[in-house]
Order: structure tokens, then C-alpha cells, then sequence
């Protein structure tokens, strides 16, 4: 047992150092923005998996929080000049503090009502986004905004900032899987298998999904900022309703509550659509297409793939088959 | 108080096509609990169709009309067939359902997309421009026609409902799939059924609404659904008199808005009432508290 963690460890760290060396090996500027975006999109994804796939519920407004992020950071280094690290923390607190009064009363609702509520919610945001002229500038979008400056170095070429995002995502993907392994995150798996017996068990269903619900916002926030303060440009039209759906599809391909499933889908729907750049026409077209083939194959999820898992998650489901049975319910 | 009127039947015909639209959703909420997104790129369809036969294959429109309503039925049913029914089959969580309708309409809205090109045309209409007095103000004959057809759609609809033996199935089915099965009734055809019916309903309000426009655009659906989904939700999700309902009370305060406060406002009132509903009443106006058991 104690050999297979110094396995995972070594891994781990080749892995890690494998990934920081990306700018070294790598001097194409469109790759490093590539692996930009997808630091920016696991991030995203990781953090709808945990209110999604963990807690089991649907948000569709992930786009949203995104969007509150990226904006309330550059308003805040524009017109106050506070330097970026202390930007993306005020994001992510926005983020954060938007999703909880969103999340106390949405979250009273469930499955379909959930979907439908933050599918309007995302479209409320976007709206506010774009008629708030004189704070957002409207449809013209946030132009000009500073590249971040972290310890006296000016962030400024792809790889520079392909490093900062990485940094940004280790941390966030560190957080996540802590509060994975922690109470917390037992009491979110336990709300996603049986709200009810949850509730019996003594876990306060309510004030948890809450919290999850506003630390997965935060962390969109964050991915905001970052994405803000790459772009140096951000409009209303980055954060429409199509791309809480892109984050969903990422979540439920690499499957509910997996974190390094979230990860590997991210990577993959980002760079699908990058190969299909040369044609143009039909890359949504061919991306609509993946989605319904993604969901009628029959491997939806990575988890089914790895071997240990699968034995696991084959247990639970005869399990849940077993009880399901004895109440009587398909 | 003229201008008042005015906007009341302007508001009355665009609550017309929410209506027809949000019965669609409603069904299909109410038998199989799924948010069908497709259902907003099938009105799209539905209003391209009718511009495929009657502008460009030079049908008479009083038969391009149905054959188009009839074809968007069809599609929506090969639609269940295809991309819902073997997801069913295997039990498969409501979610990928969810990603699935997404992805066809993804898929659809991108077709028409490539198929007829990103412009707005000119949308055939009947009637050009005629209009009649109404207590001293303008109502245009496509007006008329629109309020007509959704009221006569309607009593048909609930006809069908309530009267026949499909129109049982269909309730039996919102009530309890599994019994509906063991009592002999073939759960699939009925789901079927329900979504020919929704689409060619869908198809009808997207040819009418195209007609009071004037214009047609690939982007109508993702328009429209947010709102009619807004609807649906406000009469009470799964009842699909509350969907009628819900589509007029939107229709009327989205112009009630633009013409008082600003027709900047006028997508976010639908958002906001739905929001507001949501977490006031979740059930809707005529919806039924649905009890959990354990």
C-alpha cells in the first residue's frame, strides 16, 4: 500500500514537471495559448464537477460566475489599480458571494427546476452585462486591461502566462481534491446518492450544497480573472448560455465527480475544436454530433475506463440496484 | 388607453406563439421530467420549412402550411426515436438526456445554419398589410389569424386530452409511466406521440410568429426558448393550461415593458419573472404540489 502512494507521488511530480516545462520544449505561441485555455477550461470544469457531478446538481448558469469573475476583476484593476493576484481573490469572493444568494434560494429546487433556474439565471447575468452601459460599456466590452504583474515581473509572453494559469490551476485542483477527501466532500457524495437518507444521517442537505454551490462560483470567478487579464479584452458575447454548455458536456464527459476525468475532457474539448479550426463551417455542426454520440455510447465516462474504479463504481451500482429494489422503486 | 389596447392584442399575439410553444415543453416535462432544449430549434425548423416550400418550392401556402407543420411533427418524433428512446431504454441519468437535446439542437440550428445562410429574409405573410378598425385602432389580418388558430389549437388540443383515449394515455403517462406500462399501454408510442404533437404545435407558432415579424433568422429559437420556457414554468410545469397561461402573462408584460420602460428591458422581464416564480412558487400558477416519498 505504502509503495503504490510513492508510485502515485513520483507520478504525480514527473507529471507536474512535465507540465512547467511545456513553455521550455514549446516555443509556438498558438500551442501555448492552446494550454492557456485549457488550464482556464479545466479549471471551469473542475469546479461545475464539484456542485454537478459530486453534489449531483445541474447548473447551467457556470458561465455566469465566468463571466462575474472576469469582469469584476478588470473593473476593479482599471479603476482602482490593485495589483492582479489581489484581483483574481476579489473575483473569486464575488464569484463566490453572487453564487451563495443565487444558491440559497435556486438550490430549494431540484433537478429540472435547478437546470431551469440557472439556465436563466446565466441569461439574467448576460443581459445585466450587456445594458449596464455605464459600468460594463455594454456590447463594446472591457478594453485595455492590465496584463497581471507578479513579483515585479510584468506577465507578458504566452509562456509566462501559460506558467501563471497553470500555478492557478494546481491550486485550485489541489482545494478541490482536499475538500474531495475531507467531510465536506463525504457529505457531498452522500447529498448525491440519497438526498433523503442524507438529510436522516444528520447532513444539513440545504447549507451544503450552498457552500458547494458558492465555492464552485469562486472558483469559475477565479477562472475569470485569469481569462480577463490574458484576453486583455472581455465583451458579453464570451459568456452566453452555449458556453455553460460546453463546461457541462466537459463535466459529463470525463465523468460526474471525477476531477482528473473533468481534466482530460477539458484538454480534449478544447483541442477537438482547435484541429477542426480548418473546417470552419462545420465545427459546431461536428461538435453537436460528439455530444449526442458522447451520450449515446456507451462508455459515458472515463471512470468505467480505469480499472480499479470500474470494480468500484460496479459495486455501488449493484448496490443501488439492491436497495432501489427492496423500496420498490425502478 | 388607445395605445394601451394597442399593446394589449400586440401583446395577446406574441403570448399566442409562446403558448403554442410552451405546450411542447410542458408535455414533454410532464411524461418523461426532461427540459427538452431541442424544442426551441424545432420552432426555427418548423417557421424553415414552411419558407423552404412555400418561398423557394413555390407551394400554394394554404398546403405548404400543414405539409411543413406535419414534416417538423415527423422530425420531432424521428428525434425522440433516435436520440432519446435508447437513452431510456438503458435507464440512463435524466442529465444525459439533457446534454443529448442540447446537442441535437446544436446539431439542427447548425444545419439550417449551413443550409440557408446566416441572413434574415423576407418572410412570406398573408394578407399584406391589410388591417382592420378595431375600436379605433389597427388590428392587421395576420393578427387576427394568429389569435384564431391558437384559440382553435387549443380547444382541439384539450379536446384531445381530455376526450380520447390517446389524450388518457398521455395523462396516465404524466401520473406514472410504470403503471401506464403494466395497464397495456405502449409507454413509447405515447412518448412519441407527445413529441409529434409538441413539434407540429411548435412548428405552427414559429410560422405564425415569422408571419407577424415579417423575417426569419436561425437565430429565432434560442430567441424564443428561453422565454417560452419561462412560460411554462410560471403556469406550472407539466399542466399544460398553465403553459398557455404562462406564454400570455409573458407575451403581455414584454410589451407591456417595451412600450413603458424600455425596450432595452424587454428580455430580461421573461428572466425575472421566471427567476421570481421559481423561488416563490415553484410549482407555477396551476401546477400541483408534487409530494416526495420515500
Amino acid at each position: 500500500m505504502r509503495q503504490k502512494k510513492y508510485v502515485t507521488i513520483i507520478l504525480t511530480l514527473l507529471l507536474m514537471i512535465l507540465l512547467y516545462s511545456i513553455p521550455v520544449l514549446i516555443s509556438s505561441q498558438y500551442v501555448l495559448r492552446i494550454c492557456v485555455y485549457v488550464c482556464i477550461y479545466s479549471i471551469l470544469a473542475c469546479s461545475l464537477n464539484l456542485i454537478a457531478g459530486v453534489c449531483g446538481q445541474i447548473s447551467m448558469g457556470h458561465a455566469a460566475f465566468y463571466g462575474i469573475g472576469a469582469y469584476g476583476s478588470a473593473l476593479v484593476c482599471i479603476n482602482y489599480g490593485i495589483p492582479w493576484v489581489l484581483c483574481v481573490l476579489i473575483a473569486a469572493l464575488l464569484s463566490g458571494m453572487v453564487g451563495m444568494f443565487i444558491g440559497i434560494p435556486a438550490l430549494k429546487l431540484s433537478g429540472g427546476y435547478l437546470v431551469i433556474c440557472t439556465v436563466g439565471f446565466g441569461e439574467l447575468v448576460r443581459l445585466i452585462l450587456l445594458n449596464w452601459v455605464s459600468l460594463t460599456r455594454g456590447p463594446m466590452g472591457i478594453v485595455n486591461i492590465p496584463r497581471p504583474v507578479i513579483f515585479n515581473t510584468k506577465i507578458k509572453t504566452g509562456g509566462q502566462y501559460y506558467i501563471v494559469a497553470l500555478t492557478l490551476f494546481v491550486i485550485i485542483y489541489i482545494i478541490l481534491h482536499n475538500i474531495l477527501n475531507s467531510k465536506f466532500g463525504r457529505n457531498l457524495k452522500a447529498i448525491k446518492e440519497d438526498e433523503i437518507a442524507a438529510e436522516t444521517m444528520g447532513i444539513r442537505v440545504h447549507r451544503e450544497k450552498v457552500i458547494a454551490f458558492a465555492v464552485s462560483a469562486a472558483m469559475a470567478g477565479a477562472a475569470g480573472a485569469m481569462l480577463a487579464h490574458y484576453m486583455l479584452f472581455i465583451s458579453p458575447t464570451i459568456f452566453v448560455g452555449d458556453f455553460s454548455t460546453t463546461i457541462l458536456s466537459m463535466v459529463v464527459l470525463g465523468g460526474m465527480g471525477s476531477m482528473p476525468g473533468s481534466v482530460i475532457a477539458a484538454t480534449l474539448l478544447t483541442v477537438i475544436p482547435e484541429a477542426l479550426r480548418g473546417l470552419d463551417k462545420y465545427r459546431m455542426l461536428i461538435y453537436g454530433l460528439l455530444l449526442i454520440c458522447m451520450m449515446l455510447g456507451k462508455n459515458v465516462s472515463w471512470e468505467s475506463t480505469i480499472p480499479g474504479r470500474k470494480l468500484a463504481s460496479m459495486k455501488t451500482a449493484v448496490l443501488t440496484k439492491h436497495i432501489k429494489n427492496r423500496k420498490g422503486v425502478k | 388607453m388607445r395605445n394601451f389596447l394597442a399593446y394589449t392584442v400586440n401583446g395577446l399575439v406574441l403570448g399566442s406563439t409562446y403558448a403554442l410553444t410552451a405546450i411542447g415543453y410542458s408535455m414533454v416535462y410532464g411524461i418523461l421530467e426532461l427540459v427538452n432544449f431541442t424544442h426551441s430549434t424545432i420552432y426555427m425548423v418548423g417557421a424553415y420549412l414552411f419558407y423552404i416550400l412555400a418561398v423557394l418550392c413555390h407551394i400554394p401556402m394554404l398546403l405548404a402550411f400543414p405539409l411543413s407543420v406535419i414534416l417538423t411533427g415527423i422530425l420531432g418524433a424521428v428525434n425522440e426515436r433516435i436520440t432519446i428512446r435508447p437513452l431510456r431504454a438503458k435507464n440512463r441519468p435524466k442529465f444525459a438526456m439533457l446534454i443529448c437535446t442540447i446537442g441535437t439542437s446544436i446539431v439542427l440550428q447548425n444545419l439550417f445554419f449551413l443550409l440557408m445562410g446566416s441572413e434574415t429574409k423576407q418572410y412570406p405573410t398573408i394578407a399584406e398589410n391589410k388591417a382592420i378598425m378595431v375600436l379605433g385602432f389597427n388590428v392587421t389580418i395576420v393578427q387576427i389569424v394568429i389569435v384564431v388558430t391558437t384559440v382553435l389549437l387549443l380547444i382541439a388540443f384539450t379536446l384531445f386530452i381530455n376526450r380520447t383515449k390517446m389524450g388518457m394515455a398521455m395523462r396516465a403517462c404524466a401520473q406514472d409511466t410504470e403503471a401506464t406500462e403494466l395497464m397495456g399501454v405502449s409507454v413509447d408510442y405515447v412518448v412519441s406521440l407527445t413529441f409529434f404533437i409538441g413539434s407540429a404545435l411548435a412548428a405552427v407558432a414559429g410560422v405564425m410568429g415569422c408571419m407577424s415579424y415579417r423575417s426569419v433568422d436561425c437565430s429565432i429559437g434560442a430567441a424564443i426558448g428561453t422565454k417560452t420556457f419561462a412560460s411554462t414554468v410560471l403556469g406550472g410545469i407539466g399542466v399544460f393550461t398553465g403553459g398557455v397561461l404562462g406564454g400570455l402573462i409573458i407575451g403581455l408584460t414584454e410589451v407591456y415593458t417595451a412600450a413603458y420602460i424600455g425596450s432595452n428591458y424587454r428580455n430580461i422581464t421573461a428572466f425575472v419573472i421566471l427567476i421570481l416564480v421559481l423561488f416563490i412558487k415553484p410549482t407555477g400558477l396551476l401546477g400541483k404540489k408534487v409530494l416526495k416519498k420515500v
